[in-house]
């Protein structure tokens, strides 16, 4: 399938993808890189001069950060525990002779579909409302003070919201790889004895510990980017009770327009990024191979 | 195990999973009833779940105060315009990577799912300054460039997977009978990847349509999609839970019903094929 | 029209050299078949005179003009795949229509050339059919269909025959001899099959890791054998072989007797031995015999046999059907 027309056609054609992508990666990353050195603020324009590692210094020592970053690995570690414990029970459930599996399936897999701003406000509003919210009249009708949620616990709020946006996706994955399981393999353990519980440990868990660590670095990727949730509900407040780095960032750029340091930000967001993301490309990598 | 203990296992079974099942649907059940309520009713305590007045009167103010359907408009160019132009870019890569191999295709594949990786906030700000500058902020161009441009690995590799599965030697045939390069792509390899294209662009359009990073930090009034549009709402007036349930039931309904179509190729276009 | 010249022709797939200087001459109208065990090559040089691969070295002409770096389209051949390669979108009609289409045929002709090709091969029934409704025998006419109409100079021909159940196979097999027949076009065709190649030849050109070890036509293969290889890969069952003392008594490394050539008898005969299976088709009996030197001999003769399990046998062979190898495996004398 190869001769050197073709292999010339090809590169041709590969390449507007790899410019494209090359430029989207190089051109603008480069600048942020550049603007992170400068004391740039779009408020005095023309007045940028070279500061050196000034704005990661202030960054880096802002107490903001350290909630930025607290914030960030409590909203990815919290919606992680919850999705995949949550996506491991709910595909057990869902594998289960049932009526209307697909239907059920269907439900659970919706708010995956539902966009960022709708799902954060809706919950923000018709439930967590302290006056008009479900919960509220939940728990007035139980004879209890209504919780008001983004005042006292807004982190813990957006935890809840951004799980249920990604529990499906963790449960439809999960009960993917459940249902490529060998069924013999699990009556061939019933027959020699196990129980449920060895069963669940030493054939399902395994089968699904793959799965599952796709699940866990795909999501951590996007919960690293949060953004829009924090947004409509909170701002990031109170004070930084709920901003995470992405939030953090684009409040110092866009709202204090201050370039350099939102740009030194910028910068620890893509080195943490890829910490994490080398870890998956070893993995997506092992998986090619296979 | 006995006929009737299956059947009562089921039943319990069946019970349960609809009982979470609705539970997690809730949400969305409760903003589409909403959408039917006067605001009154909307914020009634106890509150109505069924034994209300229904009227179709917000969907009419929520078009009539707020232009609802120039961003829904938008949202329709933006995620089908870089869905397009998407495919377009990446058929081609993915028939020089999946026909044509050769020693770094693996590792350009690779790389280019590591953009994907790249968090948006480390490119915020010179993108922002470059559509400031170029005058693209806030117009649909700079957004269908920027959508497809981040969601152009996961189509690339979509296609690559799909294309990896036809066999070589029918394009090969069709060069021995004749086919140039560009017949070949178009009478042969396009209407054989035909499902897979299709899967590829369904996801690519929900992936776009829900996107709220860029559409809400390249956009203000005139290109705003569903996404900046609904956002407006965080900071309300007066009563407007009804309203706000109408405008997201409308942005919601045709990517939920997509969705629902597409579970699978979601779970292969997301998982990069890690997961089949 | 229709010769193909191969000068020096080699292929590498990077640092593994796949065909080494290769020199073949392929005349106008030949049926020639590459044969060989799998891997050694034969795809690859058909894919060179193809135009699907490009020579690392060496020159292809076609009817006597270079054709080393013209393009498949242009070459003027058609290729049957093994795999049929049949386009699944496209009814039996479009596909058998796709290179005249190509070619920008006007549709008049191409309709009167369609129809002409489903009915010399019995595909008029089917004529609307996309190839996943049909069976294996019909996807492979609407591949040699889509070959012929396109008129051209040579067939190429890669194991066209071998996702095909047994029965079909021998059918198929006749059909094409047949339209050798008819069209008296080139042909070249690859498989790993001696059978294939000893029935359908007039050329046979035998293939081992890329090195052609004799060219000729069946029977001179199977009477005059070049070396070892080519004795024991041509002929059914195989040719059986004996060296060391054995041998040396005929003065030779290695000495080999077709299965047809050796008689049985139960007293008397050049090699001893015991009969471990004897299987009676009736026509023919099969004896598998392990000799009393622990080599083992297969043995073909007519039906009558009365040997089981066990017996004790001796076979003998006619001087002239002993053939005779030196210690590099040619063939002597
Ligand atoms: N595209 C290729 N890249 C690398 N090696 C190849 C390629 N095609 C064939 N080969 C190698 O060349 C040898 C001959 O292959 P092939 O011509 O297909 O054999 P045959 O058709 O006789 O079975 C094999 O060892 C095969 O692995
Ligand atoms: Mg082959």
């Amino acid at each position: 399938m190869a001769t050197d027309h073709s292999r010339i056609a090809a590169r041709f054609m590969i390449s507007p993808a790899v410019l494209l992508l090359l430029g989207w990666m190089i051109v603008p990353l480069s600048m942020t890189l550049y603007f992170s050195f400068l004391d740039y603020n779009l408020l005095s324009p023309g007045m940028e001069e070279w500061i050196g590692f000034m704005n990661y210094e202030y960054f880096l020592t802002d107490p903001a950060f350290f909630a930025a970053l607290g914030n960030t690995f409590l909203l990815v570690a919290g919606v992680l525990v919850i999705t995949i414990t949550g996506g491991v029970a709910l595909a057990l459930l869902l594998d289960q002779p049932m009526w209307g599996q697909g239907i059920v399936r269907i439900l659970v897999i919706a708010p995956f579909f539902v966009m960022p701003t709708v799902s954060a406000l809706v919950w923000k509003n018709m439930f967590m409302n302290p006056v008009n919210g479900l919960f509220a009249h939940a728990a007035k009708a139980m004879g209890l003070a209504p919780f008001d949620f983004f005042a006292h616990a807004p982190l813990f709020s957006i935890i809840m919201i951004v799980a249920w946006q990604w529990l499906p996706f963790a449960t439809l994955i999960l009960l993917t790889v459940l249902q490529s399981l060998d069924k013999e393999q699990l009556e061939a353990a019933k027959m020699d004895g196990a129980r449920k519980m060895s069963r669940f440990v030493h054939i399902i868990l395994p089968h699904m510990s793959r799965a599952i660590t796709v699940v866990i670095l795909i999501q951590t990727i996007f919960l690293l980017s949060i953004f829009a949730e924090i947004l409509v509900t909170t701002n990031g407040g109170p004070g930084y009770a709920s901003t995470n780095i992405t939030y953090l960032v684009y409040a110092q750029s866009l709202l204090q327009f201050d370039v350099g340091g939102g740009s030194a930000g910028g910068i620890v967001a893509v080195v943490l990024a890829n910490i994490v993301a080398i870890f998956l490309m070893r993995m997506i990598g092992k998986n090619l191979e296979a | 195990m006995s006929h009737t203990a299956i059947d009562s296992r089921k039943i319990i079974m069946t019970a349960i999973a609809w009982g979470i099942g609705l539970l997690i649907f809730f949400p969305i059940l409760w903003t589409i009833l909403t959408s039917f309520k006067t605001e009154a009713d909307a914020i009634a305590s106890p509150p109505m779940f069924l034994g209300f007045d229904w009227t179709l009167e917000n969907y009419t103010e929520v078009q009539d105060r707020s232009n609802y359907f120039q961003h829904f408009w938008n949202s329709v160019v933006i995620s089908v315009g870089s869905t397009l132009l998407g495919l377009l870019i990446a058929i081609l890569a993915a028939w020089s990577m999946a026909f044509v191999p050769a020693k770094g295709t693996k590792n350009v594949l690779m790389w280019m799912l590591s953009t994907k990786m790249l968090p948006p906030v480390g490119v915020l700000i010179p993108i922002y300054l470059l559509f400031r500058d170029t005058g693209l902020l806030d117009t649909l161009t700079g957004l269908v460039l920027v959508l497809t441009l981040i969601n152009l690995p996961i189509i690339v590799w979509m296609l690559y997977t799909y294309f990896k599965e036809i066999p070589g030697e029918i394009l090969e045939a069709a060069r021995m009978d004749g086919a140039s390069l560009w017949a070949e792509i178009i009478h042969v390899l396009t209407p054989m990847a035909v499902p897979g294209i299709a899967s590829t662009m369904l996801l690519n359009i929900i992936l776009a349509w829900n996107e709220a990073f860029w559409t809400l930090n390249l956009t203000a009034a005139k290109a705003a999609p569903l996404t900046a549009f609904i956002a407006s709402y965080s900071s309300p007036e007066g009563l407007f839970y009804a309203k706000l349930s109408a405008a997201s039931t409308m942005a919601i309904a045709p990517i939920l019903i997509m969705g629902w179509f597409s579970q699978k190729q979601l779970v292969r276009g997301l998982t990069f094929g890690a997961v089949k | 029209m229709g010769s193909i010249t191969l000068e020096n022709v080699t292929k590498s797939f990077g640092d593994v050299e796949v065909i080494p200087p290769l020199n073949l001459e392929i005349n106008e109208g030949e049926f020639v078949v590459f044969v060989g065990p799998s891997g050694c090559g034969k795809s690859t040089l058909l894919r060179l005179i193809a135009g699907l691969e490009d020579v690392s070295s060496g020159s292809i002409a076609i009817d006597r003009e270079d054709a080393t770096s013209i393009r498949p389209a242009r070459r003027g051949l058609a290729m049957v795949f093994q795999s049929y390669a049949l386009y699944p979108h496209m009814s039996v009609r479009k596909n058998i229509a796709f290179p005249l289409k190509m070619a920008g045929l006007e549709q008049a002709d191409i309709d009167k050339k369609v129809d002409a090709a489903a009915n010399i091969l019995n595909l008029s029934d089917y004529i609307d059919r996309k190839p996943g409704q049909l069976s294996g025998g019909q996807r492979q006419r609407v591949a040699i269909g889509r070959a012929i109409v396109r008129e051209p100079k040579a067939f190429l021909f890669d194991e066209p025959l071998s996702n095909l159940d047994a029965a079909l196979r021998v059918n198929m097999r006749l059909e094409i001899s047949e339209l050798h027949q008819d069209l008296k076009t080139t042909m070249v065709y690859v498989t790993h099959d001696q059978v294939e190649a000893m029935t359908m030849a007039d050329k046979i050109v035998v293939l081992r890791a890329g090195v052609i070890e004799q060219v000729g036509s069946p029977l001179e293969l199977y009477r005059k054998p070049a070396n070892k290889f080519v004795a024991g890969f041509i002929g059914s069952p195989n040719m059986n072989f004996l060296s060391g003392e054995a041998a040396q008594k005929h003065g030779a490394h290695t000495i080999g007797v077709r299965p047809e050539h050796l008689a049985c008898s139960r007293e008397s005969g050049m090699w001893k031995g015991t009969v471990g299976v004897a299987e009676h088709l009736g026509s023919d009996t099969f004896l598998y015999v392990t000799l009393n030197d622990g080599s083992n001999f297969t043995v073909r003769s007519d039906g009558n046999v009365d040997l089981n399990h066990g017996d004790t046998v001796y076979l003998s062979a006619e001087p002239e059907n002993i053939y005779r190898f030196d210690e590099n495996e040619q063939a002597i004398g």
